[in-house]
């Protein structure tokens, strides 16, 4: 197996949300709309077209009062690295239109590319590709607030979460021009990490042992969603609650999340 | 009218009859082409697909179609490879059948993508470890096989036979059609198995996900041995109507009962594999993602048991059983019940590994999301239908599709 096919030497970026402070404010969301000009309907009744690359799930421990506890867990693409990159959506592309960039660990979208067959919408177990069913309508005068490093995208394709990369090729620029060989751990921050007000969202490379999530990640309060798929997901959750550990994934009766290990 | 155009010893209804019968069929197939119209121009807003359900009703029609299609390439195997010389008596309606199913299959992708101009975009930048991609492949050239293997039909039609180069052409690519059944059995192989591995390979969705041999999961096999087993019993469905409507006899039962005892026994191998593959996926792997069987049916308002044995035991082993047996087979009645229950169970099977894998919840706070088709979803699904109806229409009344119907049928 070649080094970079791994990441042995290469980045890999991901991100640590911590649920315990995590308050379910949605500006994550709002952040990421506004970043990377995501479309949006006049009615967004229909949350199962909406387009949401972040997206806010409340979770709850289904218990009555007075032991209810809920839940807020914020759930952008999960940028699986599968098995040296084979990705749940990547492989079943027919277009080569997603890609796993082994240089970064960010599954990307080639908007150009993808003629919308959707497959790798059925292959994505977390629901974090979304169709474009409409073509996007701005509000009159909204179009000159949109973000000109992001395309917009047409009806019938599929987008997700870019891990804003478009901000990892500014900071790419900026680091070159100021003669730095590599970027620095805050060079690099996705929209929904610096929204955060209560600071959940922690994002850096988690190869990199100078970045928090490098620790963060180790904790032992920390989990991924749906580890057992074998998606191998880069972000990764914290929670000192059981019940909110458990619902990152499906078990049987007998078993738990420290069981599986 | 017409007459100069009709098969020898055959008699065929008023031309203003079957002209009825084009109209009807042909309103049918204009409000399919409105409706297509409609999502080509307006998008794939048209449909009650949502971001749960990217794959619905289209997709489960072009798998079943492909894999009632099947009888096309499965019972060309067995007249041109195996020598099964009787089946040549079928084997025109059974390349009539497949090529209106993997047109069907055609038409509904091309409607079904986001982007219908970037459709090429599946052969110019290919992935070659996408099932999807042999998918494309497969089924675009297995058309082109049966294409040249309906063409000579077409060139028996009287009015064309009577020119001399397409008498030769259609008599030349008859003697070298078992290059082309073999072909097409190749390719069939590959493409109804990389349909199957289209669900199979899902490793984030453990309600279809399968282990396999080498990079193909179960489902690789399973899918083109079911639509070898239950494609002839859709052929011979597809002529049992036809001889209903037509009012004549149009096949020999030798004929009808050779194939059904091969399609019989297909189907009674498949069903006890399909049966291992189930239990192996309900005991070893679906709880090592955490799952139990039970888990993908119940909690929701429509997928139960019910659809399990809806699949296996009445769409598999009964009619299995009536077709191994001589006694079912003989009896007329009892053999075209086995051919709409093998059909029923084999679309069910195509619909569960496509509906049922997006409807069934996978993260733990996910819910069950069930689906509706919209009007336009369905009319575009009938449209093959009846594009079927007047295919087969014209081609019965103008081209010798059934070899013994003279001979069944004598005029007086």
């Amino acid at each position: 197996m070649k080094a970079e096919e791994n990441h042995g030497n290469t980045k890999k970026f991901g991100m640590v949300i911590d649920l315990d402070v995590c308050t379910g404010c949605g500006s994550c969301m709002v952040a990421c709309m506004a970043e990377n000009n995501v479309p949006f309907r006049k009615d967004e009744s229909d949350k199962l077209k909406s387009i949401t690359w972040m997206r806010v799930y409340k979770l709850s421990n289904g218990k009555p009062y007075p032991e209810t506890d809920i839940c807020y867990l914020p759930r952008p693409c999960q940028h699986c690295e599968g098995h040296d990159g084979h990705s749940p959506c990547v492989s079943v592309c027919p277009a080569t239109a997603t890609d796993y960039d082994m240089q970064t660990g960010i599954v990307s979208q080639i908007y150009t590319r993808c003629f919308g067959c959707r497959y790798c919408m059925a292959a994505c177990p977390y629901h974090a590709r979304y169709f474009n069913w409409y073509d996007p309508v701005w509000p009159d005068g909204m179009e000159q607030y949109l973000n000109p490093d992001v395309s917009v995208r047409m009806r019938g394709v599929v987008e997700k979460c870019s891990f804003c990369i478009q901000r990892y090729q500014a900071a790419k620029d900026r680091a070159f021009m100021e003669g730095k060989t590599d970027i620095e751990e805050s060079d690099y921050q996705t929209a929904c990490t610096q929204a955060c007000p209560a600071g959940a969202i922690t994002f850096g490379d988690l190869n990199n042992p100078a970045h928090a999530v490098y620790k963060l990640k180790k904790q032992p309060n920390a989990f991924r969603l749906l580890e057992r798929l074998g998606t191998n997901p880069k972000i990764y959750y914290l929670s000192s609650r059981e019940w909110v550990r458990r619902a990152g994934d499906n078990y049987l009766k007998n078993e738990g999340p420290a069981k599986i290990g | 009218m017409d007459s100069a155009f009709i098969p020898n010893g055959v008699r065929r209804c008023a031309p203003g009859k079957f002209l009825v019968v084009l109209a009807v069929a042909g309103a049918v197939l204009l409000w399919g082409v409105y409706a297509m119209l409609l999502c080509w121009f307006k998008g794939l807003n048209q449909t009650n697909m949502n971001n749960n359900y990217g794959f619905a009703l289209w997709i489960w029609a072009d798998l079943a179609v492909i894999a009632l299609g099947g009888g096309a390439f499965f019972t060309g195997f067995l007249r041109y490879i195996i020598g099964k010389d009787e089946l040549k008596n079928i084997v025109n309606y059974a390349v009539l059948i497949g090529f209106i199913c993997y047109s069907s299959a055609l038409l509904i992708l091309a409607i079904d993508i986001g982007q219908p101009l970037r459709g090429w975009f599946i052969f110019w930048h290919a992935n070659v470890h996408s099932m999807l991609t042999e998918v494309a492949f497969c089924l675009s050239c297995y058309f082109g096989v049966l294409t040249i293997e309906y063409i000579p039909l077409i060139l028996e039609n009287r009015g064309i036979d009577r020119v001399p180069f397409l008498h030769h052409l259609g008599h030349n690519m008859h003697d070298i059609m078992a290059v082309f059944a073999a072909t097409g059995a190749f390719l069939s192989f590959f493409h109804q198995g990389s349909l199957g591995g289209v669900a199979g390979v899902l490793f984030g969705r453990p309600f279809s996900f399968r282990e396999g041999f080498f990079i193909w999961p179960w489902t690789f096999f399973l899918f083109t041995w079911s639509a070898a087993a239950y494609g002839p019993c859709f052929t011979l469905l597809i002529t049992r109507i036809t001889e209903a409507v037509t009012g004549k006899k149009l096949v020999k039962d030798n004929v009808v009962e050779l194939l059904a005892k091969i399609s019989g026994w297909m189907m009674a191998t498949y069903i006890i594999a399909k049966i291992v593959d189930t239990l192996y996926w309900a005991n070893v792997t679906a709880p090592s993602k955490g799952f139990t069987l039970m888990d993908f049916y119940s909690h929701n308002a429509f997928y139960g048991v019910w659809i399990l044995i809806l699949e296996i035991v009445i769409g598999g082993i009964i009619p299995a059983a009536i077709l191994i047996t001589d006694k079912g087979r003989k009896s007329p009645a009892a053999r075209t019940t086995a051919f709409v229950l093998a059909v029923i169970g084999v679309c069910v099977n195509r619909w569960v590994m496509v509906l049922q894998v997006m409807a069934a919840p996978v993260m733990t706070f996910d819910k069950w999301a069930l689906y509706y088709p919209s009007w336009q979803e369905v009319a575009t699904t009938i449209l093959p239908v009846a594009y079927g109806v007047i295919l087969i229409a014209i081609s019965y009344r103008y081209l010798p599709i059934f070899p013994q119907e003279p001979e069944l049928n004598p005029i007086d």
